[in-house]
């Protein structure tokens, strides 16, 4: 490769160019351009090739097989075909775990007006201090879950909680929020929209700028007023995003276990009111070694997953505008 | 309504109303952040006075206890090598197979790149029990490799990359392939250097997702001293006693390196975030 490289280098600049793009090169010569290709490209895509098959495609095929099969406490495996399957849809637990994924989710979605409604303050014309606005709604998205699932669970505390002091000034008696089975996944649902939010006004404000200027001058023009432009203009043009949002907020919720396992955690009685789908995986995988019935519960929660997103995609004829 | 009219006059506070609402909403935002630096900077007893007091006074020894009393010291530098491995393993490796699959022509290519579509459908959570057997299987389990391994390449970073390839102009490689370039200096040369924003972008976001994962190191390694921080703070909170403002201060230092981060390059970040968006 490094002597025809040589053997070239006299054939450069734009006199040598020129010629060829003047009239479409042929596919030999086309081909000739891109000789020593095949070898190069195999070199650069090596390293995420091997990488993605070993802990990515291997693995997922892998789960799938050992959710057919028992496994041993440390090694070894027997077969025991759908057996995994008929247990997790007799598991009362499961139930439990897929009923809080399901309400987590739909939590999460009903907040997506509320970034919706962000998005468009702040694209306002003109406004100051927008960096500001967005790198405070945005701090949440980048802090270690960690932090973020810690300082709320000392806000959410029951006796010397922040949230409950401030809900005594209005005379409100607050609960022990994260040990009660009645809150516990509304506060882990709230913590769940707080940490998210920005990420969905980043996706929303990009969607938002792409609506035409004209669109607005013209509902000026008729005396569209503000409320009616949003509800007429915006939020009809913004769907697209909407959707796309949508799509992200679903499945992130349902991947939920970082604030279960921060804010609740596995001594909390509360716990089978927050459990969710993938806290359970690793509850029955890691803490209780059964790794047939945690690789069954992955496929059932890819299959899931799968679902809902097919189901969005199918809606969204009913509900999203492509121009 | 007198909206037209409103709309010409220049109001002495422009946006007031506007304003007001996000002062509103970054209050709710960012109140637990001051309540966390707060926290830290209070006693032990403060921190549990029943009703809360909005101030006490300041006690600094929590930060110096978060490095005495827990292994914050080995479990940051886990972050750090995880962090920087991760990264740098993911923007050179993604970079190189984005170029490959966007510019070059070789056999099988569009073949590989649809399984590799498939990896990124994929959500790894799922995969966490065989990728654990593939690290216990190779005895690394508890060990830095165990922590980067499994992270040191993505599907996204593969596709994001690919995606900022295809925006370059053909002309530009093409005349280098003219001028007789091989498709390895066409890539460190020319191709490279003008993804450098995408790199970018990459990179910050690998290195916050890196950063703040916690289910993975949670399962590989259990070990104090070879815990990245996400899982050894969240170690001390389950213990009898939540002493908050220790937890509180060792909460606050290990979310600045990322808070910084994102400060310093929120532009490129979020441009990297509209372009995984536009890919979906």
């Amino acid at each position: 490769m490094s002597l025809r490289q040589t053997t070239n280098e006299p054939m450069t600049g734009a006199a040598s160019a020129a010629p060829v793009t003047a009239r479409p090169p042929s596919w030999k010569r086309k081909y000739a351009l891109h000789r020593g290709e095949p070898l190069a490209g195999f070199a650069l895509i090596a390293p995420t090739v091997i990488g993605l098959g070993v802990f990515i495609l291997w693995p997922a095929a892998q789960t799938l097989f050992f959710s057919f099969t028992k496994q041993g406490t440390f090694s070894g495996y027997t077969w025991i075909g759908i057996q995994n399957f008929v247990d997790i849809f007799g598991d009362p637990v499961f139930y439990g775990a897929l009923i809080n994924t399901a309400v987590l989710t739909g939590f999460t979605i009903a907040a997506v007006p509320i970034a919706i409604v962000c998005a468009v303050l702040l694209n306002t014309e003109g406004l100051r201090a927008l960096t500001l606005y967005r790198v405070i709604y945005f701090l949440p998205v980048v802090t270690l879950p960690t932090a973020v699932g810690l300082v709320w669970k000392y806000l959410y505390n029951g006796d010397y909680g922040l949230l409950n002091s401030a809900l005594a000034v209005v005379g409100i008696d607050g609960p022990s929020w994260l040990s009660d089975s009645r809150f516990v996944l509304v506060a882990v649902s709230m913590v769940a929209i707080w940490s998210t939010l920005g990420y969905n006004i980043v996706l929303l404000l990009a969607g938002l700028q792409s609506i035409p200027k004209s669109y607005y001058e013209a509902a000026e023009l008729d005396g569209a007023g503000k409320i009616r432009t949003f509800f007429t203009i915006t939020v009809p043009l913004l769907t697209p995003t909407t959707f796309f949002v949508m799509i992200i907020s679903v499945i992130g919720a349902l991947k939920t276990f970082d604030l279960v396992y921060l804010m609740v955690g596995a001594d909390n009685p509360a716990l089978g009111s927050a459990r969710t789908i993938l806290y359970l995986f690793y509850e029955r995988g890691f803490t209780q070694f059964n790794g047939g019935y945690a690789a069954a519960i992955a496929l059932v929660t890819l299959v899931i997953i799968g679902v809902v997103t097919l189901v969005q995609f199918r809606l969204q004829k009913k509900w999203v505008h492509y121009e | 309504m007198s909206n037209t009219l409103k709309h010409r006059s220049t109001p002495a506070r422009p946006h007031l109303g506007v304003h007001i609402l996000l002062i509103l909403g970054a209050v709710v935002m960012f109140s637990p952040f001051i309540w966390e630096m707060l926290t830290s900077i209070r006693s032990y007893q403060d921190s549990i006075a029943v009703p809360p007091k909005l101030f006490a006074p300041i006690v600094l020894d929590n930060y110096a206890a978060v490095f005495t009393s827990t292994p914050f010291g080995p479990q940051l530098m886990n972050s750090v090598v995880m962090t920087l491995l991760r990264t740098l393993g993911q923007v050179l490796f993604c970079t190189a197979a984005g170029f490959a699959f966007a510019r070059l022509r070789f056999p099988g290519r569009n073949v590989i790149f649809a399984v590799l579509l498939s990896a990124l459908m994929l959500p790894t959570e799922l995969l966490l029990l065989s990728q654990f057997q593939i690290i216990q299987s190779l005895g690394l389990v508890n060990s830095m490799a165990a922590l980067v391994l499994p992270s040191v390449v993505s599907a996204f970073g593969v596709f994001l990359m690919r995606q900022f390839f295809m925006q370059l102009p053909e002309d530009v490689l093409e005349a280098a392939r003219i001028d007789g370039a091989n498709a390895f200096q066409i890539f460190f040369r020319i191709a490279m250097p003008l993804a450098t924003n995408g790199m970018l972008a990459l990179g910050i976001l690998t290195a916050i997702w890196s950063w703040n994962d916690l289910l993975w190191p949670l399962i590989v390694n259990s070990d104090q001293d070879k815990m990245p921080l996400s899982v050894g703070l969240a170690s001390l909170s389950g213990q009898y006693i939540t002493n908050y403002p220790v937890l509180m201060a060792g909460s606050l230092l290990a979310s600045i390196p990322m808070l910084i981060l994102f400060i310093a390059f929120q532009r490129s970040m979020i441009a990297g975030i509209a372009a995984g968006a536009v890919k979906g």
